[in-house]
């Protein structure tokens, strides 16, 4: 718990967030530097690895670098509640966009692009 | 009004810092609640970047251009995917831990130590930009445009310099006020403090990473 006298925890323990932090973001390039998802046709692994790695990555900055994990209650759900309405919003535009593309492709006759399964598919040339 | 006699827990502690008619995030310095605010507010800010991000890439027929290949150096006759991000995200990485540090010698009244992990700090947040001015200068020579380039949807341009530079902006403006606070501290502005000033600026530059996270999975990784 916070008292008047601030934040204050053991060095090594910074030590340590600090050296995950870095084997976290090592992990979620190396999703890349592999090609993870390119390399059999889907994506949901790749989608899936970069979410984890993402997360893990966000909640032990924000706990422990950012002091949250000592706060009081009274202030993690000031600051974690607002940033929830942020899902509704993602979700009402995911589901629109399903709508809009539909529109473009039906009505508009724009062109699918194939799906691009590797970095040379996409690219037309470099 | 007098403080609850037994310290609740849970919901109903919220209940009552929020009721009870003195300030409500107790213990909290003034400065550190309203930083936090306005980081709940610039949360809002990147949200929507990203969101608009996210809907314009689902929405174009066209195919998106692959960002593995597009952020890829070439070292030694080597190609590397992504190595520049890998790079700059490290880079913030090493940042964020010198902050905490810096934070940590601040609440330990060791002023000589939080000025130059500081100092650190806004090393290691200029270099970032450096690279970041790099990377836009490539992209920029290679013809991507914020209505255009010559791989794929037109968004990928605007939604790129839109994200990056707003992020960017967000780590040279920390830059100034880390170098800004240090010489403060240095002067002994803060000598009858507790030096949650070094713990405030500590927050802005955690978020400025935090936001980071999200760009590198959203936009580079997706």
């Amino acid at each position: 718990m916070s008292s008047d006298v601030g934040q204050q925890h053991p060095l090594a323990l910074y030590f340590w967030i600090w050296g995950l932090l870095f084997v976290i973001s090592a992990g979620s390039y190396l999703i890349d530097f592999f090609q993870v998802g390119y390399d059999v046709g889907t994506m949901e692994l790749r989608w899936a690895l970069i979410l984890v790695f993402m997360f893990l990555k966000a909640g032990y900055i924000v706990a422990v670098f950012m002091h949250l994990k000592w706060e009081r209650l009274a202030l993690i759900y000031a600051l974690l509640l607002p940033p929830g309405v942020l899902l509704v919003l993602v979700g009402l535009m995911a589901w629109e966009s399903d709508y809009t593309w539909l529109t473009r492709v039906v009505y508009f006759g724009a062109e699918v692009a194939p799906v691009a399964l590797s970095p040379a598919d996409t690219l037309g040339h470099h | 009004m007098a403080e609850a006699t037994a310290e609740s827990t849970g919901l109903k502690s919220i209940a009552e810092d929020w009721s009870s008619d003195i300030t409500t995030f107790k213990g909290v310095p003034w400065g550190k609640a309203m930083m936090w605010i306005f980081l709940l507010s610039d949360t809002f800010i990147f949200s929507i970047f990203l969101t608009s991000y996210m809907t314009v890439r689902a929405t174009t027929a066209e195919a998106w251009p692959n960002p593995s290949e597009v952020f890829s150096l070439t070292l030694f006759g080597t190609t590397v995917p992504l190595l520049l991000i890998a790079i700059m995200t490290f880079d913030l990485i090493t940042s964020s831990g010198t902050m905490a540090l810096a934070v940590n010698y601040g609440y330990r009244r060791d002023k000589k130590k939080a000025v130059i992990f500081m100092l650190a700090t806004a090393f290691f947040g200029a270099v970032f930009v450096g690279m970041q001015a790099f990377e836009w200068t490539k992209l920029i020579q290679e013809g991507v445009r914020p209505w255009g380039n010559d791989w794929g949807a037109a968004q990928f341009g605007s939604c790129f310099f839109m994200i990056t530079g707003f992020h960017g902006l967000h780590v040279s403006a920390g830059v100034v006020y880390l170098i800004i606070i240090s010489y403060r501290v240095w002067r002994g502005y803060y000598d009858n403090t507790n030096f949650e000033i070094v713990e405030i600026t500590g927050l802005y530059w955690h978020f400025v990473d935090l936001v980071w996270v999200f760009i590198f999975a959203f936009f580079y990784l997706w």
